[in-house]
């Protein structure tokens, strides 16, 4: 019979963090949680091994002990008054690394090679009745989408031994009306519209048979909006209406990929552009021997669902991007869109887990990950707004690097197809047509398989793996398995040659895996290369020696043909150009009608004292470093530039520098930021798209990127584009960033959209991320946020406007009109001479101008520095208001040190750069208007407003 | 002069290898890294290595608590080679991952009680999650690793961990862990003075600020923070030029 082991802690500690949790559900009964580990074996090694395997492996002799029964005993155990006990533990299939290293280490030790499985047991102290009970164990401490829970001992689940299941459904399409090849498309989850499951009719019907399962499956995620972007690829066509409802603009889009993007970046086509929107990384130049890949993707619906392992395989995903370019992975970046924290549990749709839940869920997931790897995660945003209550969004990145000339990809006829890395299971099925479908109760219940939690230790042999076999020369060409499993990894690889490969081959988690499932899973941790045969034996050592799973799964053939076998017998067989040229093109329809413009808020009587304060203590402005300190930012060695900066190093960077392993010969180095607002594409989504392009840009100059040395990457994150509203404020959106990207010269290298973010028939609001790469010439020369040095000169450089609509300000005031910020004159121009006086070392600090304006940056720059600054605006046309808090593109605070301020002055003439006022001793926050005084804020006052102090 | 040879070991999960590798080039010695599979086929190594250093990392996930596989590979893999690398006097640093490996497989600090348990171990921090922030260091001017001696200021270096916060088994240990010197790092402010258990100075928790131990011959050393992660001046946070961690390497390589 089974072993139950209970590892209990010797001081039987209550966990705060949960009782907190439980009380924000409204559980105020609840008096105290403990907890325990639970490991299962599936039978009685005897008592001596037990002995041992507690002493070594499970239970800390320090803080633990540990005791076990055979479950066939019945247990009586005695528990304090007003106790109840919740056990949760993993659904089968769901990776559970705790129980794998415990297999192992039995192994290892000598004992019987058993199977194990875990669990927690909660013990739940208080006046809580069985209703509590069930919310408790819903909402906190077991998420049904990857766990099962029982009140009282659970039963054990193990994994059995592995065989899968042959069956091949056909699937009738011949005499299908219009309608059932809807449903058809519905019920099977294909998400395929009905010009799309017309095609697929007609093609088997001139082949003359009924398509397989594995046909119409891989037909429909190699279809989906995940892999082939119909939506960026259709053809558009756009109407522009004023407030008033008068069109005063149509036109054809003939793609907003090649028509905006694309075309931005061939138009630009700087000399250090290695690769754009070919692989699934943009590649840009880094120094004379190395080049730098990034890439930015979302992971929103699965972290919607279970945050930890929606996150986590998010990270892993865009991780494996990099790998798939041959790179290694070298830093990652995380911009995360929430519901607001104090959310009213009653206001929480069903069906939705709570933003907070979801937030420190994602958190988790994405440390768990990147830590775990190695790999530094240092820069991010986060925001909140009510629009994500019910779809958080969820945006990961990583940058890798690798010799240049070293990723091949040019896959050879007659090449092995070698699947690498972890085993195969449900996990995931359907995500690809999952992330196009729209979130609703129903889709969430439906969905439970769609999400996994990751195994970071395998991606990391991963990574090892392929850095050593790319180096060796070993591969033609690489992928890695994301959306669509093989399917769309081999489907990909093989597009020009033609595949002939075997299910029966690949290893898997459990059995009664179908061949379709085997074809389509999205398990994580995998990818599959082009090998030529006389390299088998090779890449079998190395992956022996990194311990990582290794299967041939087939061949690329030349004969253009998608041959997919289950143990020789074919399962599907498609022309590899009806797979992925069958796909008729999209026609769509987009109408972008210009919102009336709300009002403007009523701004007396305020305090500007108060609203400084207020502004910095917005959870949008507020101190991140309970999150940011969650990630490892400095494994590697190499964050010169951190995401906190200052003497107390919590104040909020601009941007990361980094400096790769490996290039410390050379004094190159290069920046992350990121970019976005989505309030501003409430009403604006041109601007936002130019506002997001400047705030990335701006932010990356501010710490010393060059500004003609910059890369950007798009990620959209909308609505579902069948709507022509959604779709027209996509196509205002792209129309921003070609703009913007023309303006600043700096080209898209890469991008993701995911669309179909609605919950409930509300689409979340349209929220770009512009993610910017840039290299910097010399590390030496970096600038950071705080000020340095009472004494030294504070500058405003850049035009402030009158563009208050959908500022911070206004959106705490409650009204929201005006103008939304636009695209600067000759910003590009004015980076450059600044890009130059920081060359120079004429800087000691400098800060971009964003949320908040004027007023807000200056209060950053002294509560980083914990020095206070004295600031005299210049007399213009513009309000005090307006002066303070205006949110105007292409603006930066600088500190310069006394003695260059007739140089720089010199350097800027003709530019509108304005002499503030100075730094201070004393740590005061002054701003004035001629004989006026605006502002006066203690600094530390801002520091407590900006952390929050006194409130949760 | 040929450069000592300085092991570094590398399991499943371990990341600052090359941290570790480049602390060491830059220390003067000659950094190698071989994973344990490696290892189990060239034994050698280990006696061709003047010194070991066990890196940063999540040695397989931290699966069943920190360090506990890796310190079980040591244990049932590799125990002949360890102990007569210990017994030898050659020197063994763990960084992070590689100190509570050290821990586990009872080899700090290296005295069990008579039922064969240990009495110390690191554990989960008291903020109960992983923390990434800069602290100080000072050595412990009474501890058995004499060559430490030389590092006459603190150190200014990073932790990264989520199980950093040493705990012992009751006051004996303690006083054990003190008058025996074993005690050989301790988080402290930036002047130096006490951080008497106060967070975030004391970042996780650990008994008596205890930031690294020692064996009794002083050779073996572990400790939470990364002074591999700083260096070289650039990587300071606070653009100061002093307080290296590289000194701790220097030491552990030259020093007696």
């Amino acid at each position: 019979m089974p072993i139950r082991i209970e590892v209990y802690d010797v001081k039987q500690r209550t966990n705060a963090t949960l009782q907190r949790n439980a009380q924000a559900l409204g559980l105020a009964g609840v008096r105290a949680i403990r907890s325990q580990t639970l490991y299962f074996l599936s039978a009685d090694p005897g008592a001596e091994s037990l002995e041992r395997l507690c002493a070594f492996l499970l239970a800390d002799p320090v803080t633990e002990e540990a005791r076990w029964y055979d479950l066939a005993q019945s247990q009586s155990s005695d528990l304090p008054p007003n106790t109840v006990i919740i056990e949760v533990a993993y659904r089968p299939g769901v990776t559970d690394v705790a129980a794998r290293e415990l297999e192992r280490g039995m192994v290892e030790m000598g004992l019987p090679s058993l199977q194990a499985a875990t669990g927690v047991r909660y013990e739940v102290e208080g006046e809580v009745g069985r209703e509590e009970v069930q919310r408790l164990a819903r909402q906190l401490l077991c998420n049904e989408t990857v766990q099962r829970y029982t009140l009282g001992p659970i039963p054990p689940l193990f994994s059995r031994e592995a065989a899968a299941d042959a069956t091949v459904a056909q699937v009738p399409l011949d005499g299908l009306s219009d309608e059932d090849l809807q449903r058809l498309s519905r019920e099977r989850l294909l998400s395929l519209d009905l010009a799309e499951m017309q095609a697929i009719r007609e093609h088997f019907a001139t082949v003359g048979r009924a398509p397989t399962d594995v046909e119409l499956e891989t037909l429909a995620q190699t279809w989906s909006e995940h892999c082939v972007h119909k939506t960026f690829r259709a053809e558009i066509a756009f109407t522009m209406k004023n407030a008033a409802g008068d069109t005063i603009h149509q036109e054809t889009v003939d793609g907003l990929l090649n028509h905006y993007l694309r075309r931005a970046t061939e138009q630009i086509a700087p000399a250090w552009l290695r690769s754009a929107f070919v692989d699934n990384a943009g590649i840009i130049a880094f120094d004379d021997e190395y080049d730098l890949a990034f890439k930015v993707e979302t992971h929103n619906h699965p972290s919607a669902l279970e945050p930890f392992g929606g996150a986590n395989t998010g990270v892993g995903g865009v991780v494996r991007d990099i790998i798939g370019v041959s790179a290694r992975p070298i830093a990652t970046t995380d911009v995360l869109c929430f519901g607001p924290q104090e959310l009213h549990p009653g206001e929480v749709p069903e069906g939705v887990l709570h933003p907070r839940r979801i937030a420190a869920g994602v958190v988790a997931g994405i440390g768990d990950y990147g830590n775990k790897l190695g790999i530094p995660t240092v820069n991010g945003a986060i925001v909140y707004d009510r629009g994500y209550i019910g779809n958080p969004l969820v945006y990961c990145g990583c940058v890798g690097l690798l010799p240049r000339g070293s990723h091949r990809s040019e896959p050879q006829a007659g090449d092995l197809i070698v699947a690498l890395g972890g085993r195969t299971g449900r996990d995931g099925l359907h995500g690809a047509t999952f992330s196009s479908a729209e979130l609703t109760h129903e889709t969430i219940e439906q969905a439970g398989s769609a999400v996994q939690i990751g195994d970071p230790i395998t991606e990391k042999g991963l990574i090892e793996l392929i850095e050593a076999a790319r180096d060796e020369q070993l591969y033609h060409a690489i992928t890695d398995c994301g959306a669509g499993g093989f399917s769309s990894a081999v489907g990909e690889m093989g597009k020009e040659l033609g595949v002939d490969v075997d299910l029966a081959q690949v290893p898997l988690k459990y059995p009664g895996l179908r061949p379709w499932e085997i074809w389509l899973s999205e398990a994580q941790e995998r990818m599959v290369i082009a090998l030529p045969g006389e390299n088998l034996a090779r890449l079998q050592a190395l992956a022996a020696l990194w311990e990582v799973e290794l299967c041939v799964l087939g061949r690329l053939t030349g004969e253009g043909q998608l041959l997919v076998r289950y143990e020789g017998e074919i399962v599907a067989e498609m022309p590899m150009d009806f797979l992925h040229e069958g796909l008729p093109r999209r026609q769509m329809t987009a109408l972008w009608q210009e919102p009336a413009v709300p009002r403007t808020p009523r701004l007396e009587p305020i305090s500007l004292n108060e609203a400084l304060l207020a502004l910095l203590a917005d959870p949008n402005v507020a101190s991140k470093e309970d999150v940011i300190r969650r990630y490892d930012h400095e494994v590697r060695g190499g964050t010169l530039v951190r995401p906190l900066v200052g003497p107390e190093m919590d104040g909020p960077s601009d941007a990361a520098m980094l400096k790769p392993l490996r290039t410390w010969g050379d004094p190159r180095a290069f920046t992350l930021s990121n970019g976005l607002n989505p309030w501003y594409g409430r009403r604006d989504p041109y601007r936002m798209a130019i506002s997001a392009i400047d705030e990335a840009i701006r932010n990356a100059v501010a710490v010393g990127a060059d500004p003609n040395q910059i890369a950007i990457l798009d990620n959209f994150c909308w609505g579902n584009p069948t709507y022509p509203d959604r779709l027209g404020s996509l196509v205002r959106a792209c129309q921003g960033c070609y703009d913007g990207a023309m303006a600043y010269r700096t080209p898209f290298i890469s991008g993701k959209d995911s669309l179909y973010n609605e919950f409930n028939g509300k689409p979340i609001p349209g929220t770009l991320l512009i993610s910017a790469i840039g290299i910097v010439p010399d590390f030496e020369k970096r600038l950071t946020m705080n000020l340095k040095q009472p004494g030294n000169l504070l500058y405003l450089l850049g035009e402030t406007k009158a563009e208050l609509g959908c500022s911070l300000l206004y959106r705490l005031l409650g009204d929201v009109g005006g103008e939304v910020p636009g695209l600067p004159e000759g910003a590009l121009a004015r980076y450059c001479l600044l890009h130059q006086a920081i060359q120079q070392g004429w800087l000691v600090a400098a800060h971009d101008l964003s949320e908040g304006g004027l007023a807000l940056s200056l209060a950053e720059m002294a509560l980083a520095g914990r020095l206070g600054a004295s600031a005299q605006l210049p007399a213009t046309d513009l309000t005090s208001t307006e002066q303070l808090f205006s949110e105007s593109n292409g603006r930066l605070l600088l500190e310069v040190l006394p003695e260059h301020a007739e140089a720089l002055e010199a350097h800027f003439a003709g530019e509108p750069l304005f002499r503030l006022g100075t730094v201070t001793e004393e740590p005061m926050i002054r701003i004035a208007q001629g004989d006026k005084s605006l502002i006066e804020v203690t600094v530390g006052a801002a520091v407590r407003a900006w952390k929050r102090e006194g409130t949760s | 002069m040929t450069k000592p040879i300085i092991l570094i070991p590398h399991a499943p999960g371990t990341n600052r290898d090359g941290d570790a590798a480049r602390a060491i080039e830059l220390a003067g010695g000659e950094a190698r890294i071989l994973h344990l599979n490696q290892l189990r086929e060239h034994r050698s190594a280990f006696r061709e290595a003047q010194m070991m250093l066990l890196p940063g990392g999540f040695s397989y996930g931290d699966a069943l608590g920190a360090g506990r596989r890796w310190a079980l590979d040591l244990e049932l893999l590799f125990y002949d080679e360890l102990r007569e690398f210990v017994e030898s006097g050659r020197r063994v640093l763990g960084i992070c991952n590689g100190f509570q490996v050290l821990v586990k497989a009872g080899l700090l600090p290296a005295w069990k009680e008579s039922n064969g348990r240990r009495s110390v171990t690191l554990t989960h921090n008291e903020s109960g999650h992983f923390e990434c922030r800069w602290i100080h260091l000072a050595v412990n001017p009474l501890c058995r690793a004499d060559y430490l001696q030389v590092l006459n200021d603190l150190i200014f270096c990073p932790i990264a961990h989520g199980e950093g916060n040493l705990q012992v088994r009751d006051e004996e240990t303690l006083k054990r862990l003190e008058s025996e010197g074993l005690v050989a790092f301790r988080y402290v402010g930036r002047q130096g003075q006490g951080a008497g258990g106060t967070y975030p100075v004391n970042p996780n928790g650990s008994v008596a600020d205890i930031a690294g131990l020692c064996n009794a011959a002083g050779n073996v050393l572990g400790l939470m923070p990364h002074p591999e992660n700083h260096i070289v001046a650039v990587q300071n946070p606070l653009g100061r030029q002093d307080q290296l961690g590289l000194t701790l390497f220097r030491a552990m390589i030259w020093e007696g």
